[in-house]
């Protein structure tokens, strides 16, 4: 199963990073979404998938799955929402400052 | 000795207060004196009993870095010379530049070249050295470019300092090769272990390095270029800097390390070779300049050869000579320069065909400017040095070491002949300046000022200089044993007292001499029939030409080279970042066999979790291609809400419960920019722009693959978390372990998390609220 949580999180990133390089700011931001979703899973087969019971102290079970995991990934829940949301409201701005969304006409000008 | 170097760096602090707080009285008249302390310092020195002196001040001792001073016959040589000069030229600037000009900077930037051309000769140190080189290139640099809103000024001065700091570079490479070979910084050092450095496999490229530093701060063919537009700098800094001080630099190096290299014979070869080639080349071009400096300039570079083939040389003659020239040509070039200042000052031009017949009008310059063209040209009169060191040029070359290198064999039998040919142009140049200026058809009515004679305070240095040239003339012995004997002793130990005469008897240098003043004579007289010859060569041929194109051409391609990367798209630099990861993890993994493949102890695969997957994958590939802009936000939730499924089938409940939460908050935030944002477009894009694209995803996305399961196959000792697991309850008093470990065990964490999310929600919030354009209404 390893394997193909393993495949899986590869095209959740295969994808984001197709979405990150395309021209549209929706798109960028959806793909770090996905982004985030593939390294949140990556982080998780790091551990032993399924080895026990969930990691809430019980008398009479022994055997738990690894808890370190889980708080990285709780973390990193927390920060890339913030991230995702940030970046929202700033493809929003942005969008509606320069009435477009297109990448490729939002440049400096030559001497910047 | 530390205090004498420093002194003119001291008082240049003081300098601008000086020239503010007494600008009607000319700041050179307080500056006139330090260079002559410096002076009376040294000149104690001199005597038939001179022993080098060492004075070691501690710098960097940690690094073997210090202010080593050592004051040999050398050392004292160039040290009179700076001070010395040094004194001339600032009594003779005083009367030079007007009070209303920027005097505060310029004795400033002549002090501070004064203390780092004292610090190079008497550094023993190499880095030291180095440092004091740098400097007089800097002050160099701010000498020349003095008037800097003159458009030349600045280009001559950007020049001079990329062609010198490229030398000085290159030097401090061969430096740092020859420490490392030696393991000691200091020179007197490394001479006690010449076979070393002979012997080291490097020692081409040492010599290549350090004789680079050389020939570009002496101007040798083919960097001399920079030295003629350095003219463009006030008359005494050309008479200081480009005649006397900075430009011997070079010479002084090749002299200081010729101990080392002297029996290396391609440190003959090409040493022998560039000296005579520029030598030859500047005589050659100086023919051809109308302006007076200009002529200087190039006679500067040619007699700077000159010196720099008898270094090459190395008989013990030639040595001798050398030091002799150096002291010569410091004598007469000085006076000369100062001459074209005095005639620039006083009729306004300093272009030769504008000027002649001031004989009669300005009868003391020409009465200088006879002895110092003469001497220059070294025509056989028994009251001019210059024709003692020519003579002894001649006879060096007539008695150069047999090399058994074979092409040592072609240009020593050529030599003669080049020291020859380079010398009637020397002639022809010298017997230009003057008969141009001073005879021929008087034509007053084309100066804007009325010529007149300098004032008596300008021609002060000038006469002391052409003295000197008399007095050396008429009395060579007098300087030789107490002085000039010591210097060659440094440069070559074997320098027995040879007494100077003027007149040796009928041999060969003679004749040579008198070729010279023959052939030279006629070739002045004639010197219109044959000046097309310039046409031919150099032609449209130059040096400068090179070096322009140079700056340009590095110029236009980094440019060039910068646009094809630095395209201001995004996405080009999303592919180069993410392409270089690709490529350089792929390379280290396979390079190292960091792919490891095993397949035992896996978790078993149920058709719930198989499910899930395949949803999340369809939904994950849908992003891509969808083209409405809801369908695509709510496709995202499902991937998100499936990454949620996957959590409660791995038993991560708190992870389960933050991802639905966020999901749907992250799914509402979507929705509510959705209505703002433009309408996702179909895409319009390239094949190769899209190919592009699909190998950089996959080749990522294989990559995080491929190293998931790698790593998940190589365990390197059993995960910690047991001990999370065994304390949670004892220490931490909870029993969700997860929490535990946020809030108690890594709460750091949770607390940098949180501040994330509170400046998330800051910038959001200034992000919707604060608007430049609202402040300003």
């Amino acid at each position: 199963m390893e394997i193909i949580i393993a495949i899986l999180s590869g095209v959740l990133m295969t994808t984001g990073v197709y979405n990150l390089l395309q021209k549209q700011l929706l798109r960028i931001v959806i793909g770090t979404v996905l982004l985030s979703h593939g390294a949140h899973l990556f982080i998780l087969t790091m551990g032993k998938l399924k080895t026990g019971q969930p990691p809430i102290l019980h008398d009479g079970i022994e055997n738990y799955t690894d808890p370190l995991p889980q708080a990285l990934i709780l973390t990193s829940i927390v920060i890339s929402f913030g991230i995702t949301s940030l970046l929202l409201v700033l493809a929003y701005r942005t969008a509606r400052e320069n009435n477009t969304d297109n990448m490729e006409k939002l440049r400096g000008t030559e001497n910047e | 000795m530390l205090f004498a170097v420093l002194l003119p760096l001291l008082f240049a602090i003081l300098v601008p207060m000086l020239s503010k707080w007494k600008h009607k009285i000319h700041t050179g008249i307080f500056v006139f004196f330090i260079p002559f302390l410096i002076f009376l310092y040294f000149i104690r020195f001199v005597g038939n009993d001179f022993t080098p002196v060492r004075q070691v001040y501690n710098w960097i001792p940690s690094l073997g870095i210090n202010f080593d001073f050592y004051l040999d016959g050398l050392s004292l040589l160039f040290v009179l010379l700076i001070s010395g000069i040094g004194s001339l030229v600032v009594f003779y600037s005083i009367y030079y530049l007007h009070v209303s000009e920027r005097l505060g900077s310029f004795y400033v930037y002549l002090l501070m070249f004064m203390t780092a051309m004292l610090g190079v000769v008497l550094s023993d140190n190499l880095f030291v050295l180095y440092t004091f080189w740098e400097l007089t290139s800097i002050s160099s640099f701010l000498l020349i470019g003095y008037w800097h809103y003159r458009e030349r000024s600045r280009y001559g001065a950007q020049k001079s300092m990329l062609i010198t700091v490229f030398g000085g570079l290159s030097m401090l490479g061969g430096f740092i090769l020859l420490t490392v070979i030696t393991g000691t910084t200091s020179i007197q050092e490394m001479i006690t272990q010449t076979d070393l450095i002979l012997s080291s496999d490097y020692l081409p490229l040492i010599m290549g390095l350090i004789l680079l530093g050389a020939f570009t701060k002496s101007a040798q063919f083919p960097f001399h270029i920079w030295l003629p537009d350095a003219m463009e700098a006030p008359t005494p800094v050309s008479a200081y800097l480009h005649s006397a001080t900075m430009v011997k630099a070079g010479i002084f190096l090749v002299a200081r390390f010729s101990p080392i290299f002297a029996t290396y014979e391609w440190f003959f070869i090409i040493v022998s070779i560039v000296g005579i080639a520029t030598l030859c080349w500047a005589s050659y071009m100086a023919v051809r300049q109308t302006d007076l400096k200009g002529i200087l300039a190039f006679s500067t570079i040619s007699q700077l050869g000159m010196i720099m083939a008898m270094l090459g040389f190395g008989t013990k003659a030639a040595i001798f000579a050398a030091i002799f020239h150096i002291l010569n040509h410091a004598t007469f070039k000085g006076s000369l320069f100062m001459v074209a200042g005095i005639i620039d000052h006083e009729t306004g031009t300093r272009d030769i065909r504008r000027l002649g017949g001031l004989l009669t009008v300005m009868p003391i310059t020409a009465t200088l400017a006879v002895f110092g063209t003469f001497s220059m040209a070294g025509i056989p009169l028994p009251f001019l040095n210059g024709f003692y060191s020519k003579e002894m040029f001649f006879e060096a070359t007539l008695h150069l070491n047999e090399v058994v290198n074979p092409i040592a064999n072609v240009i020593i039998p050529l030599i003669p002949y080049l020291a020859v040919f380079g010398s009637i142009f020397t002639f022809v140049y010298s017997m230009y300046f003057f008969f141009g200026v001073f005879t021929g058809p008087k034509q007053f009515d084309k100066l804007k000022i009325k010529p007149h004679e300098a004032p008596i305070g300008m021609l002060v240095s000038p006469i002391i200089l052409v003295v000197g040239v008399v007095f050396i003339g008429l009395f060579p012995n007098s300087v030789n044993g107490t002085f000039l004997i010591h210097a060659a002793e440094a440069v070559n130990n074997a320098v027995e007292i040879k007494d100077i005469h003027f007149w040796h008897g009928w041999i060969p240098p003679l004749f040579m001499s008198l070729a010279v003043v023959g052939i030279g004579a006629l070739l002045y007289l004639t010197r219109e029939k044959w000046s097309n010859v310039y046409h031919v060569l150099p032609g449209k041929m130059s040096m400068n030409k090179v070096y322009d194109g140079l700056v340009k051409n590095v110029d236009t391609f980094s440019t060039r080279l910068t646009n094809t990367y630095m395209t201001g798209s995004l996405k080009t630099y999303m592919s180069i970042i993410l392409g270089t990861i690709i490529f350089v993890t792929f390379i280290v993994m396979i390079s190292t066999n960091g792919f490891n493949m095993e397949f035992n102890n896996l978790a078993e695969v149920t058709w719930i979790e198989l499910a899930v997957v395949v949803i999340i994958i369809i939904a994950a590939l849908a992003t891509m291609f969808t083209t409405s802009k809801l369908g695509a936000i709510l496709i995202t939730g499902v991937v998100g809400y499936g990454v949620a499924t996957l959590f409660v089938i791995y038993r991560a409940p708190d992870l389960a419960l933050t991802q639905l939460v966020i999901e749907t908050v992250s799914v509402a935030l979507f929705l509510l920019c959705f209505y703002h944002l433009p309408k996702l477009e179909k895409r319009k894009e390239s094949t190769g722009s899209k190919l592009n694209n699909m190998i950089i995803s996959i080749g990522f996305g294989a990559l995080m693959t491929l190293i998931a399961i790698s790593a998940h196959s190589t365990e390197w000792f059993d995960p910690i978390s047991d001990y999370f697991i065994e304390t949670a309850y004892k220490l931490g008093g909870g029993h969700n372990v997860v929490n535990v470990i946020l809030v108690d065990m890594r709460g750091l964490d949770t607390l940098f998390e949180i501040a994330v999310l509170g400046i998330a929600a800051l910038a959001i919030f200034s992000l919707i609220k604060l608007r430049k354009d609202k402040e300003a209404e």
